[in-house]
C-alpha cells in the first residue's frame, strides 16, 4: 500500500493552536527493535524491583541503618563477589532502563529532528560514561586507597610500600 | 427556531417528563427545577440555566482560538448537542460543528466536553456540574479547521494504513464463510467502533507529534487480526510493529475512558502487543 496522498496538517495556517507536522510516517522498518525495547523495560523493571529494594534494605534497614554507610561499608560489600555482581546488574539494568525510558520521552517531546538526534546522542554518551565508569569502579575498587582507612588487611600492604630513596642521599 | 430537540411540548406523555424530573433531581449533576418554574404542572420537564463556554475559532477572522460564553435555558432532557443547536439556531449561526445522527451512531460529534472526549449527542446536560460553565472544545491533536471542526484526515490515514477490510486466501467459498460463536466473540468488542476519534484524540502519545497510529487504528486492526476468517493478520501485525505502532502505547487508559461505545480500547491494544510477542517466540 502506498503512503496516503492526503497529508494535510502542516500546510494549515500557523494560526492553529496546535500546528502539527504533516502525517508522514517512514516506511515500516521490519525490525523488532521496539518490541524488544518494550519487553526489556518490563523485564528489567521486574529485576530492578528486587535489586533496588534489596539494595535499600541491606544498606538502610539492616545493621546500624544509614549511619553505617561509609567507605568501609562499601569496601566490605565489594569485597564479596555476590555484591559486586548485584551492584553491576543494578548499574547496567537501571542505566539501560533509564536511558531507554528517556529515549522514549525524547521521541515524544522533541519537535525537530535535529533536536531529537542531538538529545539522544547526549543521552547515549552520558549513559555510556556512567556504565563504563561504574563498571570500572566496581571491579577496580581498592579498599586501601583511602589513607584514613583502618583495615587490617591493608596494613601489610602499607608496610610493604617501598620507600623512595634517592641514591644520592 | 423550535424543534423537537429543544421544545418540551413535543413530549406529551405524562409519565415520561415526571420520571425525568425525578431522575434529574436525584442525579449527581446540578439540574434543579427553576424556582417557580415547575410548581403547578407536574410532568413538565425541569428547566435550568446553563453557561456553555465554547472554544471558537474562525480561520478567516481570528489569529487565535478564544472562549465564548453562552447563557441558555435548557431542559432536563437536553444534551450538550441540543445546547449547541440552541446556540447555532438562536444566538450565532456561524457556530460550526459536525453532527449527523444525533443518537450516538455516526461518530460525527466527538468533542472535548469539560475536558473529556465525549459525543455531544450522548451527554445529558443534567449529568454535568451546572454550577460552572460547561466547556466545549474541539478534540485535541488534530488540526482545527473552524470552531469545533477538526481535520480528520490524519486520523483516517492511519485507519486506512491498517487495511480495515477482510483479506482472504484461496478460492472463494460457494457459501458464507462460517464462523463459530466463540470465534466471533473473540473480536466482538472491536466491531463496535464508529470511528469518532474520541480515543485517538484523547491519547497523550498522539498529542505529542501525531505520528502514532493511535488507538482507533489499532482497534480496527484488532477487529481483523482476531477474525478467524481473515488471512491478513501477519500484514497488519507487521504494520503495527512499526516504530509508530503499538509499542508507543503507554497504557494510559485515556482511550478506554473516552470511547462512547464502551470498547475496552487499552485491552485491545494489549492483545495486539501480546500477539506480536507470541509471533516472535
Ligand atoms: C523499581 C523498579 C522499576 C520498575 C518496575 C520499572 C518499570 C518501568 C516500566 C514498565 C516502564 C515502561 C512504561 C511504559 O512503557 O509505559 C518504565 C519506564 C521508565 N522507567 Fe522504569 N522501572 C523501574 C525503575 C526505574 C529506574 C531505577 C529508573 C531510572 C534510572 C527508571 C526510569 C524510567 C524511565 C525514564 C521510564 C520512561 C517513562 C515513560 O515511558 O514515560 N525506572 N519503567
Ligand atoms: S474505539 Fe471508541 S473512541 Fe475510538 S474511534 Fe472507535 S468508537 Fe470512537
Ligand atoms: S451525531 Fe452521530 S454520533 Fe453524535
Amino acid at each position: 500500500m502506498s503512503a496516503p496522498e492526503q497529508t494535510p496538517g502542516g500546510s494549515y495556517a500557523p494560526a492553529l493552536e496546535t500546528p502539527r507536522s504533516p502525517y508522514r510516517r517512514s516506511r515500516s522498518t521490519h525490525t523488532n527493535w521496539e518490541l524488544y525495547g518494550w519487553l526489556f523495560m518490563r523485564m528489567s523493571g521486574v529485576v530492578l524491583i528486587v535489586l533496588v529494594f534489596g539494595h535499600l534494605f541491606v544498606n538502610l534497614m539492616t545493621g546500624e541503618g544509614i549511619h553505617q554507610v561509609n567507605w568501609g561499608f562499601v569496601a566490605g560489600k565489594w569485597s564479596s563477589p555476590f555484591w559486586q555482581v548485584w551492584d553491576l546488574l543494578m548499574l547496567w539494568l537501571a542505566q539501560l532502563h533509564g536511558a531507554n525510558g528517556v529515549r522514549t520521552i525524547i521521541n515524544d517531546y522533541a519537535e525537530r529532528d535535529g533536536t531529537r538526534f542531538w538529545l539522544k546522542m547526549a543521552l547515549y554518551l552520558a549513559s555510556a560514561i556512567v556504565i563504563v565508569v561504574g563498571t570500572l569502579v566496581i571491579f577496580t575498587f581498592d579498599p586501601c586507597a583511602d589513607p584514613s582507612q583502618t583495615f587490617d588487611f591493608c596494613r601489610p600492604a602499607i608496610d610493604n610500600v617501598p620507600t623512595v630513596t634517592s641514591p644520592n642521599s | 427556531m423550535s424543534t423537537f430537540e429543544t421544545s418540551p411540548s413535543e413530549t406529551n406523555a405524562e409519565s415520561g417528563p415526571a420520571k425525568s424530573a425525578a431522575r434529574a433531581a436525584e442525579g449527581s449533576g446540578g439540574a434543579k427545577p427553576r424556582p417557580g418554574g415547575n410548581e403547578s404542572k407536574t410532568g413538565e420537564i425541569p428547566s435550568f440555566d446553563v453557561t456553555l463556554r465554547i472554544r471558537r475559532y474562525d480561520p478567516e477572522a481570528d489569529s487565535e482560538p478564544h472562549w465564548e460564553d453562552y447563557h441558555l435555558t435548557m431542559y432536563g432532557t437536553d444534551r450538550v448537542l441540543d445546547a449547541l443547536h440552541k446556540v447555532k439556531w438562536e444566538h450565532d449561526g456561524a457556530l460550526t460543528f459536525r453532527r449527523s445522527c444525533a443518537h450516538g451512531v455516526c461518530g460525527s460529534d466527538a468533542m472535548r466536553i469539560n475536558g473529556r472526549n465525549r459525543l455531544a449527542c450522548k451527554v445529558l446536560l443534567k449529568d454535568l456540574n451546572l454550577d460552572k460553565p460547561i466547556t466545549v472544545e474541539p478534540i485535541k491533536g488534530l488540526p482545527v479547521e473552524k470552531d469545533l471542526v477538526v481535520d480528520m484526515e490524519p486520523f483516517f490515514a492511519a485507519y486506512r494504513e491498517v487495511m480495515p477490510f477482510l483479506i482472504t486466501k484461496g478460492a472463494e467459498p460457494t457459501r458464507e464463510r462460517v464462523q463459530s460463536q466463540a470465534d466471533r466473540e473473540r473480536f466482538d468488542d472491536t466491531t463496535k467502533c464508529i470511528l469518532c476519534a474520541a480515543c485517538t484524540s484523547s491519547c497523550p502519545v498522539f498529542w505529542t507529534d501525531g505520528q502514532y497510529f493511535g488507538p482507533a487504528a489499532i482497534v480496527n486492526a484488532h477487529r481483523f487480526i482476531f477474525d478467524s476468517r481473515d488471512a491478513g493478520s501477519d500484514l497488519r501485525l507487521e504494520i503495527l510493529n512499526d516504530k509508530e505502532g503499538v509499542w508507543r502505547c503507554r497504557t494510559t487508559f485515556n482511550c478506554s475512558e473516552a470511547c462512547p461505545r464502551g470498547i475496552q480500547v487499552t485491552r485491545a491494544i494489549s492483545e495486539v502487543k501480546q500477539a506480536l510477542i507470541a509471533r516472535r517466540m
